[in-house]
């Protein structure tokens, strides 16, 4: 076979997930649950676990099996992988913590359809070792609990006064209710969006201006 | 109004509880193919047509396990029902309306990795629906659908046009559009009570 790529890991395998390609904050990838179950912290760190494992469990199947998948049924198969995994975390929840289910309720399912898994299966755990596969999934991991974290607790915070149920302010505060409903999710989402925007605009200028001061 | 009419769970879904706006469900789409408006309605019309099909289908299949007590499968047997039912349409309008395929073509198998789809497939079984409820429901869904996105692709023609700081260039613009038109949709909610 004329793939011969390089299965050496090194911390870039674990940190393009984490900064570089960002699967929420870079890639836009996996948006539904982004939004949809931060808000609360609680919320955010329980699927950003859940989506975690389905990842890295099905990176480590797809690197394992791909000699074995026929090209034409690979997005079935990887799927069909996903589905089983996406069933286990389900009934796992379901048995651990009955209100973190229903909290969190249809979205645990649909972990199948985040595209940031399907994406991973395809474009990294098919062509590297298992080894490999499983640190990127652990980056990658790693990069959308994060980013499901900064919004869960900034919603949190501002919308009910708390961080992970424990109260921060007095009984005086005044807690931003729409923060926790929906339109939140799309306004912290855009806010944090428009921040990093912003750093690597300046970071850029930064660059250029430095190198015009080398050049003159 | 009853809560279980068919008037109530259509309205409930196009405005009150749109899944777009209210349940962040199909927000690739929504994000991604609703910067023009002549690409966002076909779009929005192509998975109304997937809702149909996938939302009868579904509640075929779910009968069929729930007789042979296999509802772990349920998962695994929706997905696999989407993805034909997206191939289904799409041979559909090959043969009976080329025009309408043509225009639909790309847009098609991205379908198949909308959550709203399979959102709407587990929440019609979760509500336990009756069939003329579940193809109501899907009929509503896809509407909100078609409505959020032409809005959307409306909203940010306009912006094209309009002067913005080089840091509004990208998803975040679109976000902060979603919020506002989220925040709008809010107002609905004193229609009725939500499940």
């Amino acid at each position: 076979m004329s793939r011969i790529r390089d299965n050496s890991i090194s911390w870039e395998t674990f940190n393009e997930g984490l900064w570089k390609e960002n699967p929420v904050f870079v890639m836009l990838l996996g948006m539904c649950p982004v939004l949809a179950v931060t808000n609360s912290a609680m919320n955010a760190l329980a699927m950003g676990i859940a989506t975690a494992f389905v990842l890295v469990a099905s990176s480590t199947l797809v690197s394992l099996l791909s000699k074995y998948i026929p090209k034409q049924v690979r997005i079935a198969t990887y799927i069909i992988i996903i589905a089983t995994f996406v069933t286990i975390v389900d009934y796992v929840i379901q048995a651990i913590s009955l209100d973190l289910y229903n909290a969190l309720g249809a979205f645990i399912q649909l972990i199948v359809v985040n595209c940031m898994i399907l994406g991973r299966a395809e474009s990294y755990a098919s062509k590297y070792r298992p080894l490999k596969s499983i640190v990127n999934a652990l980056g990658m991991s790693a990069g959308f609990t994060i980013a499901l974290l900064s919004l869960g607790v900034v919603r949190e915070i501002l919308g009910a006064g708390s961080l992970f149920g424990i109260q921060l302010f007095g009984d005086n505060f005044q807690p931003w209710v729409v923060m926790v409903l929906p339109p939140g999710g799309f306004l912290v989402l855009g806010a944090w969006l428009l921040l990093f925007d912003w750093v690597n605009q300046r970071q850029q200028k930064k660059a250029e201006k430095q190198e015009a001061h080398h050049a003159s | 109004m009853q809560a279980d009419s068919l008037s109530f769970i259509f309205l409930n879904t196009v405005l009150a509880n749109n899944f777009v706006l209210a349940m962040f469900l199909g927000l690739c789409p929504f994000l991604g193919v609703s910067g023009k408006l002549s690409m966002a309605v076909p779009m929005g019309i192509a998975t109304l047509f997937v809702m149909l099909v996938s939302s009868i289908s579904a509640y075929a299949v779910n009968i069929i396990l729930v007789a042979l007590d296999i509802e772990f499968l349920r998962l695994i047997a929706y997905i696999a029902i989407i993805a034909s039912a997206v191939q289904l349409v799409e041979m559909t309008l090959k043969k009976y309306s080329p025009t309408l395929f043509r225009s639909l073509g790309i847009f098609l198998p991205l379908i198949t990795t909308n959550c709203a789809i399979l959102g709407l497939a587990l929440f019609q079984t979760f509500y336990q629906y009756n069939f003329a409820q579940s193809v109501t429901y899907a009929f509503g869904a896809g509407t909100g659908f078609i409505l959020a996105i032409t809005l959307m692709a409306g909203l940010r023609e306009k912006l094209v046009l309009s002067k913005l700081p080089s840091v509004t260039q990208g998803a975040a613009l679109s976000l902060m559009l979603g919020g506002l038109l989220s925040l709008a949709f809010m107002g609905f909610a004193g229609l009725g009570s939500v499940h």
